[in-house]
Order: C-alpha cells, then structure tokens, then sequence
C-alpha cells in the first residue's frame, strides 16, 4: 500500500469576512482579511504559511497574499479551473502537497464581489471558444440558461417538479434564517413566494439561483500531527477527488451521451474509493447550490439515491434538520452568499467542530461538494 | 484564447441589433461555411465514421485527425428548452418570451444542436408563444443569414 492521503492532514483554521451586497473592501483586502482570520483561529503564525491554493478565477494571486500576511519562503502554490467546480479541490491541493511533504502549513481562499461587480455573462469577449460559439448567440446566455436546460429535460425524464427544486431552495433558506452571517438571515421564504417569484430562466424562477454576494473565506490545512496541537479540534480530510468526465463539456453537457449525469459521478466514484465510509456514513452535506436542480443531480451523483432518484428524495423534510440528510447548514450559495462555494467548506468544518448556527447533533461526517455541470471536486470531512 | 464571439455592431433597429453572432474556431469553421449554402453537415470521423459535436481535431474513439463533414437531413425533436428572462443583455431583453432550445438530430439522436424554435426562418426569435415548446415535439431546420453575415440553422414546429 502507497501513500494515502486518508486523514492525513486536517482543517486547523477557518476564516471569513462579512458578506453583504457591498463591502467597500477589495477583492485582496477581504482576501487578506479571511485568510488572516483563519490563521487565527488555528493559533499558526502567519510567516509558518508554505503552500497556497485558490481558484484560476480568483483575482488577487499568491505573491500579494504572501507579501502582504507576511508568509515565510512558499514551496507550493496552485490553481485550479471551472470556477466554482474548483472550490473543494483547493483543500485537496493543499492536503497531498502536505502529506507528500513539499509544504506544512496550507491556505486554500476565495475572495469575489460578485455583488457589487459585473455579471461574468455579460462579458461575452471572453466565452470559452467551444461552447460559446454554439450558443451564445442563440440567446443561451448565462449560467442559468445553461442549467436550466438541462433542469428542464430532468424534469421531464423524472417527473421532478418545481416543489421538488422549492424543498431544496427552502432547506437552504431555513438555515440561513438560523445563521446571523447569511445574507436571508431572518428573511423567510415561503412556498408562495417562491412560486410567484419572477422568472430568471423557465424552468428557475429567481429563488432557484444564488446570491450575488461580495466576501472572502479562507481555511488552513495542515497535518493530522500538527493539528493536533492547534487551537481548534481538527477536522481530517478523509478523502477528496476531483472530476471531469469522459466526454464531458462544461456547463453545456447537452452533448455527452448522457447529460444528466455529470461531473459528481466521476468526483463521487473517486471520493467513495479513498474512503472508509460510504453515503450511508454522511451525517451532514454542504452540496454545491448554485442552482437549485444541482441539488437532486448532485445527490444522485454522490449515491445517496438512485438515478431519477434525487428529486423524490427532497420530500418530506429529508434535507432539513433531523431529515435524512441535512443541507447545507450554514444556508449554502442560495442564501448564505455565493462564494465559489468556499462556504460549504467552512460550514462543513463547523458541523465537525460542533459550532454551526443549525448544528446537526453528532455530526461526525460531512460531505462537501463544488460546482456541479463543471469539472468539479469533493471533500469527506470527518472529525 | 482567442474571443470567438464579439457582438455586432450593426445597431440598425430591425436588424437583430447587438445579438450575437457565431464566431467560428478552426474546427468549427466548415459547420458555418455549409449552413451559408443553407446545408447542416456535422463532422464525421473518417478512420471510423462516428460523428461528433462539437467539432475538434481528433476523433475520440479512434483518435484519427481526418474529418469530413457529412449532410444530415435536418430533422429532429426538441431535447428541452429554456425561456430566458432579464437581466439579459439589452437586444435579448428586447425580444421577451423568446426560446433557446436544444434539439437532437433524428439522423444522430446524440448530436444534440442548441437553436431557436422560430415560426419563419426569417422570424423574431420570439416568434413562437413559449406555451407551445414541448419536450419530443419534431423540428425542421431552416436557415437564417444574420446581420453579420453568418448564418444560422433555425428551428420550425414540422406540425405548426
Ligand atoms: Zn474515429
């Protein structure tokens, strides 16, 4: 047996700033802010940082942050792509960096103003080639258009309906009425709002899209051995993957043999494999929500139900807590903020650690996903 | 990476103002050189004949780079389809309840083309009531020659 990177290194330090529609901060201050934050929390010194992971999206690169929080010399530094299919794969980065020994102490962070900024969309001179010419002028425009394809012919296959993609957009926002950090912190929803709301892209009406937030989130990755002897209670990588399917095309699967299975089955396949549990072991799940039909795909990809299965497996309170398996504690990207996902991360470190705003008594497991319809990544977190 | 779509600048009212038009790759280049003679031909493998959307230079299955591009009878069913509301940009926001439609070819069920379900070649985009898209309903191609120059396959309800 190999090396293995089964609970080698562990999450010792979690940070975030404020997230609102606007933050007068830049995009490299609440960098610096969150990332500072999580040093903190983990009791490590600033100057011990030696690796560094974000997105290919993030603006602020790893020279400013290291200059400015005062690293020490870095030995390993990554970007991963697909915006936020990238989100769970910065901690993996980090995690077989650490424990092949190229670096000891690791920060993975996001930092966007996507609420005060421009629509990405909107800048159509930088489409990806390939996809762009074979829809943008069709009027298939932004991400909600692309998945609300694909959301559509679900829908159709397998009889899901829009309460299904209510009982995920619900579930998300029952939490983040629990969570003072969320944006919908103490902003209901209710199912007649939901289905009176405007259209954004029929099938998804505005409550099946995420949050246009401005905020930064970091988190810091060490050894199992050294995190131990941090400030707060360790929360292991247990197992992590990454996924992009044969024949896959980004967020326009329409033309893979079977669109309705994504990147989630080839990061789950993977994830399961370096695992000692299974979905049956998942006590608490942070899912990629940046639209609500993510959700049933997702579950279906990640094994907690059949193929066909996902949208039938939201009823009767399944995702909320005390349900069979609760979502997306902190409120997720439909309403907590949209972070490239970061969040799920930090709430899933908070669930382990026993300190979520709509703890799930005894979570132990904890499943966290990135973007869905993209090369994605996946994480089991376990405490 | 080079910008492969680029908005027109024809700003004429009734030209389709600012839509967008296809800016083709390398290999996508022939699909737009045939729908101008108001063909739709889709790339075909030449080592083992398997045809392949989008286009790109090598065969997945047999990984041979030689291509030709093969006529496809232009009829199909609607796969699924969208109707995009604002915020939308401003020439899309003027044609509300249009469609974006995904329609899979009857000569090759998994190639699947995104279009627009139009009530004349030469119609609006929001031609069609949105009540009337229907999942499996069978669609003819047509062509239609943008203010840019470049033309683009359509989609007509074959019972209207
Ligand atoms: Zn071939």
């Amino acid at each position: 047996m190999g090396p293995t990177l089964k609970d080698a290194t562990a999450i010792a330090g979690i940070g975030q700033t404020p997230f609102a529609k606007r933050l007068p901060a830049s995009e490299k201050a609440l960098a610096c802010q969150a990332i500072v934050a999580a040093l903190d929390d983990a009791g490590i010194a600033a100057s011990e940082v030696d690796a560094f992971a974000s997105y290919t999206m993030e603006e602020t690169d790893e020279v400013e942050i290291a200059k400015a929080i005062g690293a020490g010399d870095v030995t390993h530094f990554s970007k991963v792509g697909y915006g936020g299919g990238g989100s769970c794969a910065t901690v993996a980065h980090l995690a077989a960096a650490i424990a092949t020994g190229q670096a000891s102490v690791g920060v993975a962070w996001r930092s966007r103003k996507r609420g005060s900024g421009p629509r990405p969309w909107k800048n159509t001179q930088v489409q990806l080639p390939t996809p762009g010419q074979w829809t943008r002028p069709f009027g298939l425009l932004r991400p909600a258009d692309e998945i609300g394809m694909l959301a559509r012919r679900y829908m159709h296959e397998y009889g899901a309906t829009r309460d299904h993609l209510f009982n995920v957009a619900l579930a998300c926002r029952n939490r983040a009425n629990q969570n003072p950090a969320a944006i919908m912190y103490e902003r209901p929803l209710t199912r007649e709002m939901y289905m009176t709301a405007r259209w954004i892209s029929e099938p998804l009406c505005l409550f099946d899209n995420c949050l246009e937030t401005d905020g930064a989130l970091a988190c810091v990755v060490v050894s199992a051995e050294r995190a131990r002897d941090c400030r707060q209670r360790p929360v292991y990588v247990h197992s992590a993957a990454q996924g992009l399917p044969a024949q896959h095309h980004g967020m326009v699967n329409y033309w893979n043999d079977d669109p309705l299975t994504g990147p989630a089955w080839t990061a789950a396949r993977h994830l399961w494999k370096g695992a000692d549990l299974g979905p049956q072991d998942v006590d608490v799940a942070q899912i990629y929500d940046a639209f609500t039909p993510l959700i049933p795909l997702s579950l279906e990809g990640y094994g907690f139900c059949g193929r066909g299965e996902g949208a039938a497996f939201t009823e009767g309170g399944a995702l909320e807590i005390g349900g069979r398996l609760p979502l997306n504690t902190g409120g997720g990207g439909l309403s907590e903020a949209y972070v490239h996902g970061f969040n799920l991360i930090n709430e899933g470190v908070r669930q382990l650690r026993g300190t979520s705003t709509a703890q799930v008594p005894d979570a132990a497991t904890c499943l966290v996903t990135a973007g869905e319809g993209v090369p994605t990544s996946a994480l089991l977190l376990r405490s | 990476m080079s910008p492969i779509v680029t908005p027109t600048t024809d700003n004429r009212p009734d030209s389709g103002a600012d839509l967008l038009f296809p800016v083709p790759d390398d290999d996508g280049a022939p699909f737009w050189e045939y729908t101008a003679r108001g063909e739709l031909r889709i790339q075909t493998c030449s080592g083992c004949d398997a045809l392949r959307f989008p286009p790109r230079p090598c065969c997945p299955h047999c990984q041979s780079f030689a291509a030709h591009w093969q006529r496809m009878s232009g009829r199909g069913r609607i796969w699924s389809y969208v109707v995009p509301h604002p915020p939308l940009l401003p020439a899309y926001a003027a044609l509300p309840g249009y469609n974006a439609i995904v329609v899979e070819l009857a000569d090759a069920p998994h190639i699947r083309l995104v279009g627009n379900l139009v009530a004349a070649a030469d119609a609006p985009l929001n031609s069609v009531e949105p009540a009337r898209l229907r999942i499996g309903a069978p669609v003819k191609a047509a062509f239609h020659t943008l203010p840019g120059g470049v033309t683009v396959p359509r989609w007509l309800l074959e019972r209207p």
